[in-house]
């Protein structure tokens, strides 16, 4: 948790960015600053740019056809216009809404980034599959069959494994887009538990449809609407007495 | 790590190539099918060539005129879109609209089959069945004729316009045929009053892919149509056809002759008709998609 | 007339239709089958013509065809399923691509016997390598490059858009991701259209008619310059230009070919639909 002002370091900065798909400006004039080992949860009702927004921090919105934007995103001092791709991607792990396990074994989805991108010796990579489950809580569950098919286990367990494979190649950020969606209560706490844990070594930001998800583990929140952003603070203060009213009536669930 | 990078560099080039290069081939076909081709069209002008009433590449003096080789592959493949798109049509709606669990399966396989059959095994069939049938039926003095081809061929040509118009019938939202039933119609009402209209685009594009497809068939309608290389008046005589022309004649040709050269011009003929008929169709199933 | 009555007598008549489309297929093949087998015996299949094809086995035409299509297939699959992966994987939605597309639609649409002097234009006169198997494997790949590039952006295609996310949110290059999360899962698909594209080799006649067909050569090839025989230009010319050869060899040859075609057909059938049901995802 950031207690003391004097020891926050600012891990990204977003300038006034902008974001177009084709005609549709989905994000508006957007500038903002994510503090080291911080959880920030971000807010908001469908098509407000969420997830635009955290898909622009690893740059996966340049997959889509009519994709253009304006405005800097700077990592650690860095534009990540600027930044190697497979760098930046290493840096900053995404988990996405639905797990997405690849039909292999469990080992070879925990140990599939490290492998691809070089890594050969086997008691390395080991080790790197055992640390990676055991931060994500999956180790004790899975650790007699690492050979079995990742698509035999439940869906909180791959939501997990899909942790564990982005653990593995040693991050820096996580981006977590509405991780739980496909999820039962059970796994969402286990999935929350884990975000908790993170936190302590890594910058966690959380995109959520759940206020009260947001509430429970985000440090910070910020409540974007309609691609912009409306207000950010505090977990606390947001949801006791937000500033903006838009802010308040999205929480109390007057829309969205 | 360079390396994987080099070894990365040179695939993506590769396959760059490889996206291109059908474009390179159809280019090339182009190509070399003009470059031979036109060693014959300076020593006879295309006017004389198509319009041309006699093919006698080998008599003395030669006559290079395929009006009646043209006309032969008019009629049979005439003949074949006659008997095969409406068959194939309502065969395609049978399947897709009528038939239902194991027949629709078994029938499915009974196209794909007719499909596979090798052009070469069509026609020797239709000589050892067809043709003698022929002679009998229609008391001929042969069997060969452009009708034997165009039934043989309307065969040939069914899978294809039958499985592009199957598509094109499920591509159909369901809605529109819901809605009509929900209004009172039998299914029969439904097919004919709003499902064919929506898949006429479709429809239309299949029967053109089938009958270019008819067009470029060589071998069967090479043995069964006779070889007479005469306008034709009626179904029931030999025809040839521009296919069969050059598959029958090539073998015998001096290399570099006008004869040669002859059968290059017939090939950019047959090159340039198929090549508009399956552009236009494709804007069809453009049409369709939207 | 009731609604209902017009319906039946209109289903029925689409069902004659389908019945006349049926039909010969069933005695087409029924033919084959009946006059053929009687002349199937190993002699048959295993030895050499003997006096002008009238005795002997049609050995060497089996062996010929089974050489063409697979030298056809070395040079089809590859570019094929490199130019599936660039369509699928690479390509914009910008003029070059619709213009492969539709290169790709004419290839497929050009008359085979317009190959056939394409192939003998390029291949055995202009690049000199006569009239050879390498002449007639090159023009039945060319031919057959559509096939092969349809099944296999069908493959690639079938591969969920999420694996490649995934992939390349791990930091990886696009190479690699196709290389290693979508290839992997297409091959299933992309065997089979290989296997339908041989089929489809092995049957075609006009192709190989001017670039590699000979009728009876007293050995078998040795090398891809030399000529061979092949099963349908076999059974072509001893169905049309040889006479007093029995009848039944005539349809054996026939049974053998279409044994053939319809043997790698069913393959092709049967691998598509167990890997269907293997499906992981």
């Amino acid at each position: 948790m950031v207690e003391n002002r004097a020891d926050i370091q600012i891990k990204i900065k977003v300038k006034q960015l902008n974001i177009w798909f084709g005609n549709i400006l989905a994000l508006k004039n957007l500038s903002l600053e994510i503090y080291s080992n911080e959880l920030l949860s971000i807010i908001g009702p469908a098509n407000s740019g969420k997830t635009s927004f955290l898909r622009q921090l690893n740059r996966l919105n340049e997959l889509e056809a009519n994709f253009r934007s304006t405005g800097e995103v700077i990592l650690d001092g860095e534009n990540i216009q600027k930044t190697k791709l497979e760098i930046l991607r290493k840096k900053a792990g995404m988990i996405f809404a639905l797990p997405q396990v690849l039909p292999i074994s469990i080992y070879d989805n925990v140990s599939y980034g490290p492998r691809m991108h070089g890594m050969r010796e086997k008691g390395v990579l080991d080790k790197i599959v055992e640390e990676s489950l055991e931060a994500s809580f999956l180790w004790e569950e899975v650790k007699e069959r690492l050979k079995e098919s990742a698509t035999k286990l439940s869906g909180g367990q791959q939501q997990r494994l899909c942790i564990s494979r982005t653990l593995a190649l040693k991050p820096e950020v996580i981006l977590f887009d509405e991780p739980c969606s496909g999820l039962d209560p059970v796994s969402t706490a286990k999935v929350e538990e884990s975000m908790l844990k993170l936190k302590e070594k890594y910058t966690i930001i959380l995109v959520t449809n759940n206020t009260k998800q947001a509430a429970r583990v985000g440090d910070r929140t910020v409540f974007f609407l309609m691609g912009e952003l409306i207000e950010i603070d505090k977990t606390q203060k947001i949801f006791t007495a937000p500033a903006d009213k838009r802010t308040e009536d999205y929480i109390l669930g007057k829309f969205g | 790590m360079k390396l994987r990078l080099i070894k990365e560099f040179i695939i993506e080039k590769l396959i760059f190539l490889s996206g291109i290069a059908s474009i390179l081939f159809v280019i090339l076909i182009f190509t070399f099918l003009f470059k031979e081709g036109f060693s014959f069209f300076k020593e006879i002008s295309l006017k004389d060539f198509i319009g041309g009433k006699y093919w006698y590449p080998i008599s003395e003096p030669e006559r290079f005129g395929i009006l009646p080789l043209i006309l032969g592959s008019f009629l049979v493949t005439l003949g074949a879109i006659i008997i095969a798109v409406p068959l194939s049509i309502a065969c395609a709606f049978y399947v897709s609209e009528v038939a239902q669990g194991k027949a629709k399966d078994i029938l499915k396989s009974g196209i794909e089959m007719l499909a596979a059959i090798p052009s070469v095994v069509l026609g020797f069939i239709g000589i050892v069945t067809l043709v003698p049938w022929m002679k009998k039926v229609f008391n001929l003095p042969t069997g060969l004729t452009a009708l034997s081809g165009s039934i043989m061929l309307g065969l040939m040509a069914m899978p294809t316009i039958i499985s592009i118009s199957e598509d094109a019938i499920n591509a159909v939202p369901k809605s529109y045929k819901e809605g009509a039933l929900a209004l009172g119609a039998t299914r029969w009402q439904a097919m004919y009053r709003v499902v064919i209209y929506a898949a006429l685009p479709g429809i239309i594009a299949a029967s053109m892919l089938g009958i270019g497809r008819v067009i470029g068939e060589t071998m069967a309608v090479m043995m069964i149509t006779g070889n007479a290389a005469v306008i034709p008046n009626t179904f029931l005589q030999p025809v040839r056809t521009l296919t069969a022309t050059i598959a029958a004649e090539m073998g015998e040709t001096v290399h570099g002759s006008l004869h040669y050269y002859s059968l290059f011009a017939i090939g950019i003929i047959l090159f340039v008709s198929t090549f508009m008929i399956n552009v236009i169709a494709d804007i069809f199933l453009h049409r369709n998609k939207k | 007339m009731k609604t209902t009555t017009k319906q039946k007598i209109a289903f029925s008549i689409l069902f004659l239709c389908t019945v006349m489309v049926i039909l010969p297929v069933v005695f087409v093949l029924g033919t084959i089958i009946k006059n053929g087998w009687q002349g199937i015996s190993w002699k048959f299949l295993t030895t050499m013509p003997k006096d002008g094809m009238r005795q002997g086995g049609i050995y060497p035409a089996i062996v010929g065809t089974l050489y063409l299509v697979s030298l056809s297939i070395v040079f089809s699959l590859p570019v094929g399923v490199m130019a599936a992966i660039y369509l699928n994987e690479y390509a914009k939605d910008n003029l070059l691509t619709r213009l492969i597309r539709l290169a790709i639609v004419n290839l497929s649409g050009v008359s085979s016997v317009v190959y056939g002097l394409f192939g003998l234009a390029l291949f055995v006169t202009f690049m000199k390598f006569g009239v050879s198997i390498l002449s007639g494997a090159l023009t039945l790949a060319i031919m057959n490059l559509p096939v092969i590039i349809t099944a296999s952006r069908e493959a690639l295609a079938g591969v969920p858009y999420q694996f490649r996310e995934v992939s390349l949110s791990l930091g990886l290059s696009r190479w690699q991701t196709i290389r290693h999360s979508v290839l992997p899962f297409a091959i299933p698909g992309i065997l089979t259209g290989a296997i339908l594209s041989l089929a489809r080799a092995a049957g075609e006649t006009a192709p190989i008619l001017f670039t590699v067909a000979a009728f009876y050569l007293p050995n078998l090839p040795r090398s891809i310059f030399d000529q061979t025989m092949a099963l349908p230009y076999h059974l072509y010319i001893i169905s049309t230009q040889i006479p007093n050869i029995a009848v039944k060899t005539r349809y054996a040859t026939a049974f053998v070919l279409v044994g053939m075609v319809f043997t790698m057909n069913i393959f092709a059938v049967v691998i598509r639909s167990r890997l269907r049901k293997k499906k992981k995802w």
